[in-house]
């Protein structure tokens, strides 16, 4: 159960924005091994390549890109809080963030399956 | 717990990277079509200078702005401070722009076999 | 609908010498009860011994603060049909804050760290001197205004999870009131105010969750001043601006 002071929109975005960052900074030293077996042992990397022809590891994909693309978005919807006159928008902005990301992710899905 | 510095390294790193992200996320909407496999991402990135300049530096901008990413984190979720915290960080950052610099050497001019 | 006849499942905070837990009063609900009245009514007929602060009851000297279901409010101006679920209410002290006795919490750390942001007027001229003369319409002084309604209730303070997770980040009211003051063109301070939200417990830690905004009663928006101490910041290590 959330804390009550915490159910708000803004607050879910910050946690998004949190937990997107820490999945991808667990996630950055896998693929960057992943991508080095190219120079010590690219049999095994095509290997890999092949397996992530799978239907479950697309959804994977899927769900890898979609929380990039939050975090990037997110981040930028942080600095223009920061650095642009202040909006009165922000949960709309954070809408869109969620939003955005959903597209940019079903576009990658549509195009690998 | 971020500073003035800290916090203008983690705001530049970002920005250095979106426009490398929205390239990145392209890239790969594109090369994912009809399947991956190592010669067809080694015919686009091998000896590329292009390829290794806008990696290379989207590793290093990556291993800067996770390492204080995760720094505050690790000090507001997981009450890790002090020296410890310093080199947890310092660590991460070390360990990504190894693993990282390694593999866009890989892709580039290491001189693979397809 | 009259309310009188029900009873409310009010569960309220007792903590002395440092042992707390929740102890459940049933008190008479009536119509337009504040939780003010609610707390009043078990301290004068159910348990003396209850501690708990008030001061106006209407609603401008942010005295009763407490956590009311898990929210941080003024209980003058909570009324209990908006916020009893099902007849129940659970009553806090103040988060963030050391209690002293039940539901009054210790303000010094709130105090201390609105000293520590450097959010006290320094004074440019003496009384001898000509008034300054501030141009309302100036976008600084429309700034300044904007943010200069805090009563230090804590309200902000209670409600963020920054202030929580990290003892040194100086929070939103301090950080609210010293960027009123950049603000403040009769104000000498500049130099040292921007030093002093640049640290460890500085403005760069707050991640934007407004919850601060939120939940502060006079509709200030400390999420929006601290912004405005990044670009300060961020401005005087680039060498721009003043």
């Amino acid at each position: 159960m959330i804390r009550p002071h915490r159910t708000h929109a803004l607050w879910y975005a910050f946690v998004l924005h949190r937990l997107s960052g820490i999945a991808l900074a667990l996630f950055l030293p896998l693929h960057f091994y992943m991508l080095s077996l190219a120079l010590t042992d690219p049999a095994q990397l095509d290997e890999f390549l092949a397996f992530t022809d799978l239907l479950i590891v697309k959804c994977a994909e899927f769900a890898l890109v979609f929380l990039l693309a939050v975090h990037m978005f997110g981040g930028l919807r942080l600095m223009a809080l920061e650095f642009l006159p202040w909006s009165s928008r922000q949960k709309t902005f954070a809408a869109s963030t969620v939003a955005l990301a959903f597209v940019i992710s079903t576009g990658f899905f549509l195009q690998a399956t | 717990m971020l500073n003035l510095h800290l916090y203008m390294a983690q705001r530049l790193t970002a920005m250095i990277m979106a426009p490398l992200t929205i390239g990145h996320l392209a890239v790969m909407i594109y090369a994912v079509q009809g399947g991956l496999n190592v010669a067809e991402i080694l015919a686009r990135t091998q000896g590329s200078l292009a390829w290794f300049i806008f990696y290379g530096s989207f590793v290093l901008a990556v291993s800067i702005h996770a390492a204080i990413g995760m720094r505050a984190i690790m000090f507001e979720w997981l009450g890790i401070k002090g020296a410890v915290l310093s080199v947890i960080s310092w660590g991460l950052c070390l360990f990504l722009l190894a693993l990282g610099g390694h593999a866009v050497w890989a892709v580039t001019f290491a001189g693979a076999s397809a | 609908m009259s309310e009188s006849g029900k009873f409310l499942q009010v569960s309220i905070w007792r903590e002395q010498d440092g042992d707390g837990h929740f102890e459940t009063f049933e008190v008479p609900r009536q119509d337009n009860q504040t939780i003010l009245d609610v707390v009043a009514w078990v301290q004068q007929q159910a348990d003396p011994t209850l501690s708990y602060r008030f001061a106006c009851r209407v609603g401008m000297c942010g005295s009763c603060a407490m956590m009311v279901n898990g929210a941080p409010r003024w209980t003058c101006r909570t009324h209990v049909q908006k916020v009893a679920d099902d007849n129940r209410l659970e009553i806090a002290p103040l988060r963030n804050l050391p209690v002293i006795k039940d539901l009054a919490v210790d303000m010094d750390p709130f105090f201390d760290k609105w000293v520590a942001a450097e959010a006290v007027f320094e004074p440019t001229q003496t009384r001898d001197d000509p008034m300054a003369p501030i141009n309302p319409q100036d976008p600084m002084r429309i700034a300044a205004s904007d943010a200069i309604e805090c009563i230090n209730c804590a309200v902000c303070y209670a409600a963020c999870d920054v202030v929580a997770a990290n003892p040194d980040y100086l929070g939103p009211a301090a950080l609210n009131r010293t960027w009123s003051l950049v603000n403040d063109i009769r104000d000498d301070g500049q130099d040292a105010r921007l030093k002093a939200v640049s640290g460890d417990g500085g403005c760069h830690n707050c991640h934007a969750q407004q919850g601060c905004a939120r939940y502060c009663p006079n509709e200030l928006n400390p999420t929006l001043s601290i912004s405005g101490l990044k670009r300060a910041t961020a401005k005087s290590l680039l060498g721009w601006g003043q």
